[in-house]
C-alpha cells in the first residue's frame, strides 16, 4: 500500500503533537532513533565473495546478522566502490533454501543411491564416506578417489585438502574449477616466465596509456577494475582503449577501436601484431637480446578429447603438446611473416587498418599498453598459445613488467590465484608452483610437512574434465565436490558429467551451502558455511592475499570445509591408506590417524586459539582446540618465502587491506623482474625473468591452428558461453538476492535480428538450442547488451533451469586441459 | 514444483519427524530450488520474457549503503563515451526540471575523496550499480534481517 504524502503528514503530526504534550509514543512510531548505541553496526573488512577482482568489502554486523555492505574506502583495489553484486553481498547468506545439516540419500532408513534426501547427523554422514573410501582405496588404490575444488576455496581449505589427498590418501587426483578457468593463463605463464601469475599490478591502470582487451568484457565480468579504466580513459583523452572480441557486448561502450573477430582467430591477430612490429623496426632489440629466448612449439596438438576421438587420433603430436625446440630470431620473424594485415583481415573480418591502429599502439614505444584478457583467452583449446602470444607482443617491445606497460591476466574466482594457484590444488602441483612430477619438489614438500620419502605420489592425477569422464567409466568412484556447482559449469554435462555422478558405482559428496544442481546430482550433501561465517583468505589477480574474521556464525550445523576436510581426517588411521612398505620404512607412524599425521604435526597445530583476536568467534578451533587458519598458513607460507612467493606473517593480513606477494622486509611488490621494484631482481641486471634459469623469458613461434568444432550446414552457429554483470558464475548465490534475480531472472539467447529474422524467429520467442551433445529451452533476445554478429549466439550459464552446458563440448587445451567454453557449433529451433 | 523441497531445507522451522516425513513424500530427489520442476536430464519451458518495472516509484533500500535499483525502463539508453542518457535526468542541474532525484553526493567525490565540479568518471557507467528490475517473482525467498528490526526500541 502506497502512503500519499497528505498521509505522511498526518501521521507526522500526531508524533510532534503526542511529543508536545509530554505523552511518550511506542518506539516504533518515533521516526528517528537517537540512540547511538541502538545504531551502532559492527564494521569489518573481507574480501568480495565473487570475482577475482579482490575488492574489499565493509560489512556490518548487527546481533549475529550481516545488515548491510559496501565498498571499502580503504582498499586501494576498489576505492570505496562495489559493483552490484558487491553491494548486495549482504544477501547471499540468507536464502531461505540454506543447507543446514547433512542430508544422505537413503530408502528405509538406508544409503541407496536411488533414495530420497534425509537428513543424517555428520556423524552418519562421515561414517558413510569413510566407508565408502576405506572400501575403494582397498579395492582399487588411491587413483579412484578424487576430489573436485575450487578456485572459491580459501587458502588454508585448499591448502589442508590438497594435504588430505596428496599426503594423506595418496592421490593426486585433485583438481579445482580453476581449471575451467585459469589454468590456460597459469600455462602461459609458466611456459613463457616459468613462475605463475602477473608481473604487473592493478596500479598499470593509472599508468598505461592504452588499454586492449582481448575476448575480454570487462564492464560486466570486472566491473570495478573498469571503473577504474573508465577513469583512466575519460580524465585523459590522449588514452585509448581497444576492446576485441567475437560479439559486441559493454565494454564496446567505451571502445575507440572495437574489433569483431571470427572466433579462434586470435591466433592469426596475435601474430600479425607481431609481424608488424618486426616489420616496422619496433622491437626493442636491446630488450630482447638482453632478456628473450626464442623457441618454436610444437603443433598439431589436438584438443584435449577422449583418445578415441576421429580428432585426438589424428593429431600427430597430441602427446607431445607441450614440447619446443630452440629457434633465433630471424627464425621467428621468418615464422611470423606469413601473418600479414591482409592475411589477418582475411581469416579474422577485421578490417586490416583497425588491426594496424592496435599493432600501432603496441608498436609505438612512447604508449605504454595493458593488455587485458581472462575466459575468452583461457577458455580455448589454444588458450596457452594465445597467452604466450600475448607476452610475444609485450616482450618484442620490451613493454613489461613496470608501470602501465602490463599484459595482465585478469581472472574469475577470488582466490583463483590466492588458493588454486599459489597453494597448488591442480591435480599437478605442489604449493609455490612447484610439481608432483618432480622428485626434488615432493621431497621439498614431504619435509615442510614432517612426512616421510615417498609419501606423495609422483604421477600427476585427474584433471577436472577427466573427473567427469573417469567417473562415467567407473575409474574413480568416491569423489568429493567443494565450493562449486560442477554440473552446471562443466562442459559436455550430458554425456560425461551426469552419468559420470549417477553412476552406480559411484558415491559422489556435494558440500554445498545451497541445493544446487551439483547437489541434486549427489548422494550426499553437506551443510557448509559460507563467506564471513568463517575466517578465511583469498588472494586476488594482482598477488594480493586479503584476510577476514569470522563474522556470524552459520545456520544449522554447517561448517567449513576445511573444518569437513579435517574433521574427515580423524576416520582414517595411516594404515587404511598407507603401503606397508610406507609404514614398515617409517614405524613412528604406525598407528595414527591422517588427522595426527597432517594436521596435529606439531606445525598446523601450535598455536593456541587464545591467538584468535578478541571478540571474534572461530568454529574451527573451538571444534579442534588450536588456531588451525593461522597453523594451515604459517606451514604453507614456508613453501614460499625465499623462493619469490614469500608471504607476510599471518596476523600482517588482518590488518591490512591486502599485501602483494612476494612480500620481503614487510615491503609488498607491485612490479616483478624490474630492479627498483622487485627485490629478487640482481643488482645491475634492470630486467631479470628469474622464473628461468637464465633470466630470460621465451618468445614462443605458434601458428593459427583450427578450433575443435566450427559451424557447419547442420548446426549452423558459434555458441559462446559467459557471464552476466548481476550474477556470479551459476548463480547459486546471486540468483537468491531479490534484487539481482529481479535485474536478470533468467538467460536467454543472444541472436543477431538477422539470424533471428531468417530462421522467422522473434525476440521472446521460445527456442531450443541444440548441439550433437544436447540440448536446452530458452527465449530469444535481439536487443540485449550483447550483440552477435551474424552467425554467433551467446548464452550466459548462470541460470539452472538452462543448463547450456548440455550443449557445450569437452574440448580443452591440451596444455592446460581447460575447456574452450566460448566455441562450439549448434543450431536454434523455434519449440 | 519446490514447496516441499523448502521445507526439508529449513529445519528451523520444522521438527525432524516432519521433514522425513516431507523427504519421503517427495517422488523425485529433486532439491535444486533455482531448476523448475524438470530433473537434470529433462527440459521444460523457457519463462516469458518479463516486463520491466516502470512505475517509476521510489523503492525502499535494504540498507542505506543500497545502490537504489532503477524504477523505470531504461531499454535503449545510449550510455556510452560520447553521452550518457541517465545524467540527462539524474544531473545537478537536470533534477530540478526533471524531478528524478539528483546523482548521490559520493559520486562526485573522486578516489582520493576529493569533490569535483561534476561526477567523477570512475561513476561513469551508471549500471555497473543501478539496475532496472523486472516484474518478476523470485524463485527463492531471502530471508535478510532490516537493521530496522533489529534495533531494540524499547531500551
Amino acid at each position: 500500500m502506497k502512503l500519499t504524502r497528505r498521509d505522511v503528514i498526518k501521521a507526522q503530526a500526531a508524533t510532534t503533537a503526542a511529543a508536545v504534550a509530554g505523552v511518550s509514543m511506542p518506539g516504533a512510531a518515533s521516526n528517528l532513533i537517537t540512540s547511538s548505541k541502538e545504531t551502532e553496526l559492527q564494521w569489518n573488512k573481507a574480501p568480495c565473495r565473487f570475482c577475482g577482482t579482490g575488492c574489499s568489502v565493509s560489512v556490518a554486523t548487527k546481533e549475529g546478522k550481516v545488515v548491510a555492505t559496501h565498498g571499502d574506502t580503504l582498499a586501494p583495489v576498489n576505492k570505496g566502490l562495489n559493483c552490484v553484486k558487491g553491494y548486495f553481498l549482504a544477501k547471499i547468506m540468507y536464502g531461505k533454501d540454506r543447507v543446514t545439516q547433512p542430508l544422505l540419500r537413503k530408502t528405509n532408513g538406508k544409503y541407496d543411491k536411488n533414495g530420497e534426501f534425509t537428513p543424517v547427523s555428520w556423524d552418519e554422514a562421515f561414517d558413510i564416506m569413510a566407508e565408502k573410501w576405506k572400501t575403494t582405496l582397498k579395492a582399487k588404490g588411491p587413483e579412484a578417489i578424487g576430489m573436485f575444488g575450487s578456485g572459491q576455496w580459501t587458502v588454508w581449505e585448499g591448502y589442508a585438502a590438497a594435504k588430505l589427498m596428496k599426503a594423506g590418501f595418496r592421490s593426486n587426483n585433485i583438481d579445482p574449477n580453476a581449471r575451467h578457468c585459469m589454468a590456460s593463463a597459469v600455462g602461459g605463464f609458466m611456459r613463457t616466465f616459468g613462475i605463475d601469475e602477473p608481473m604487473g599490478c592493478y596500479d598499470d591502470f593509472e599508468h598505461a596509456d592504452a588499454f586492449v582487451l582481448w575476448g575480454s568484457n570487462m564492464a560486466e565480468m570486472h566491473p570495478i577494475l573498469w571503473t577504474r579504466l573508465t577513469d583512466r580513459r575519460l580524465s585523459h583523452p590522449h588514452v585509448k582503449v581497444a576492446v576485441l572480441s567475437t560479439f559486441e557486448h559493454r565494454s564496446f561502450d567505451l571502445a575507440d577501436i572495437p574489433a569483431i573477430f571470427e572466433p579462434h582467430t586470435d591466433l592469426v591477430l596475435l601474430n600479425a601484431i607481431a609481424n608488424y612490429i618486426i616489420k616496422s623496426g619496433k622491437v626493442n632489440k636491446d630488450f630482447v637480446n638482453k632478456h628473450v629466448n626464442f623457441r618454436k612449439g610444437n603443433t598439431d596438438i589436438g584438443y584435449g578429447l577422449r583418445p578415441d576421438h576421429p580428432l585426438q587420433k589424428a593429431a600427430k603430436n597430441a602427446d607431445k603438446a607441450g614440447g619446443s625446440v630452440p629457434y633465433t630470431f630471424e627464425e621467428y620473424a621468418n615464422f611470423v611473416s606469413e601473418y600479414t594485415l591482409e592475411y589477418a583481415e582475411k581469416m579474422s573480418g577485421v578490417p586490416a587498418r583497425t588491426i594496424e591502429q592496435i599493432a600501432k599502439l603496441y608498436a609505438d614505444p612512447k604508449t605504454k599498453v595493458m593488455s587485458l584478457w581472462t575466459m575468452g583467452t583461457n577458455q580455448h583449446t589454444r588458450g596457452v598459445w594465445v597467452n604466450n602470444m600475448l607476452y610475444n607482443i609485450h616482450l618484442l617491445t620490451g613493454k613489461i613488467s613496470e608501470p602501465g606497460n602490463s599484459p595482465f591476466s585478469l581472472t574469475g574466482q577470488p582466490s583463483a590465484c590466492g588458493t588454486a594457484r599459489e597453494v597448488g590444488t591442480f591435480s599437478h602441483r605442489l604449493p609455490a608452483d612447484m610439481v608432483v612430477k618432480n622428485p626434488k619438489h615432493r621431497e621439498f614438500a614431504e619435509k615442510v610437512w614432517k612426512l616421510p620419502a615417498g609419501t606423495i605420489p609422483g604421477k600427476p592425477g585427474a584433471h577436472a574434465v577427466l573427473h567427469n569422464r573417469k567417473l562415467k567409466d567407473s575409474e574413480i568412484n568416491c569423489y568429493w565436490v567443494q565450493v562449486n556447482n560442477n554440473m552446471q559449469a562443466a562442459p559436455n554435462i550430458n554425456e560425461e558429467g551426469l552419468p559420470g555422478y549417477r553412476n552406480p558405482d559411484n558415491f559422489i559428496v556435494v558440500s554445498e551451502a545451497y541445493p544446487t544442481v551439483t547437489a541434486e546430482a549427489a548422494d550426499l550433501i553437506l551443510p557448509t558455511a559460507m563467506w564471513v561465517e568463517k575466517e578465511g583468505a583469498y588472494g586476488n589477480a594482482e598477488r594480493r592475499t586479503q584476510f577476514w574474521h569470522q563474522l556470524v556464525n552459520a545456520p544449522g550445523v554447517a561448517k567449513s570445509d576445511m573444518w569437513q576436510v579435517v574433521e574427515f581426517s580423524k576416520r582414517f588411521k595411516t594404515e587404511d591408506v598407507w603401503p606397508t612398505e610406507l609404514l614398515d620404512a617409517n614405524p613412528s607412524f604406525k598407528g595414527k590417524t591422517l588427522f595426527d599425521v597432517l594436521y596435529a604435526n606439531g606445525q598446523v597445530n601450535q598455536f593456541p586459539s587464545s591467538d584468535i583476536k578478541e571478540g571474534y568467534e572461530n568454529h574451527e578451533a573451538e571444534d579442534f582446540g588450536f588456531y588451525i587458519q593461522k597453523g594451515l598458513f604459517e606451514e604453507y607460507a614456508t613453501f614460499g618465502r625465499g623462493k619469490a612467493h614469500d608471504l607476510a606473517n599471518f596476523d600482517t593480513y588482518h590488518e591490512t587491506r591486502g599485501l602483494r606477494w612476494p612480500v620481503v622486509d614487510g615491503k609488498e611488490t607491485q612490479w616483478r623482474y624490474r630492479e627498483g621494484y622487485d627485490p629478487y631482481v640482481e643488482e645491475g641486471k634492470g630486467v631479470q625473468f628469474y622464473g628461468k634459469p637464465d633470466g630470460k623469458a621465451i618468445i614462443f613461434a605458434l601458428p593459427y591452428e583450427p578450433p575443435a568444432e566450427s559451424p557447419d550446414e547442420e548446426y549452423d552457429l558459434w555458441l559462446s558461453t559467459g557471464r552476466v554483470l548481476e550474477h556470479w558464475h551459476s548463480g547459486s548465490m546471486t540468483q537468491r538476492v531479490p534484487e539481482l534475480y529481479k535485474a536478470v531472472p533468467d538467460a536467454v539467447c543472444y541472436v543477431h535480428p538477422d539470424d533471428a529474422k531468417k530462421r522467422g524467429m522473434r525476440r521472446g520467442d521460445e527456442i531450443k538450442v541444440i548441439s550433437r551433445r544436447g540440448e536446452i529451452r530458452t527465449r530469444v533476445e535481439t536487443r540485449g547488451r550483447n550483440k552477435p554478429p551474424l552467425g554467433l549466439i551467446f548464452v550466459p550459464w548462470f541460470d539452472a533451469s538452462q543448463l547450456i552446458n548440455k550443449c557445450t563440448l569437452d574440448a580443452t587445451d591440451p596444455l592446460s586441459k581447460q575447456t574452450d567454453f566460448k566455441k562450439c557449433a549448434v543450431k536454434i529451433e523455434k519449440v | 514444483m519446490k514447496k516441499l523441497i523448502t521445507a526439508l531445507f529449513t529445519p528451523f522451522a520444522f521438527g525432524t519427524a516432519i521433514l522425513l516425513a516431507a523427504a519421503i513424500a517427495v517422488a523425485e530427489p529433486k532439491i535444486s530450488t533455482l531448476r523448475g520442476s524438470a530433473n537434470l536430464d529433462a527440459e521444460e519451458q523457457a519463462p516469458r520474457m518479463g516486463k520491466i518495472e516502470n512505475h517509476d516509484q521510489k523503492r525502499q533500500r535494504a540498507y542505506p549503503q543500497q545502490p537504489p535499483t532503477i524504477p523505470h525502463d531504461i531499454t535503449g539508453y545510449q550510455v556510452d563515451k560520447n553521452f550518457n542518457k541517465c545524467l540527462d535526468c539524474h544531473a545537478r542541474t537536470k533534477a530540478d526540471e526533471s524531478q528524478a532525484p539528483m546523482v548521490s553526493i559520493t559520486h562526485f567525490m573522486n578516489s582520493e575523496g576529493q569533490f569535483l565540479a561534476d561526477v567523477t568518471p570512475a561513476r561513469y557507467f551508471c549500471n555497473q550499480c543501478h539496475v532496472p528490475q523486472m516484474d518478476v517473482k523470485p524463485m527463492v525467498e531471502n530471508q535478510f534481517v532490516d537493521m530496522d528490526n533489529l534495533i531494540n526500541t524499547d531500551k
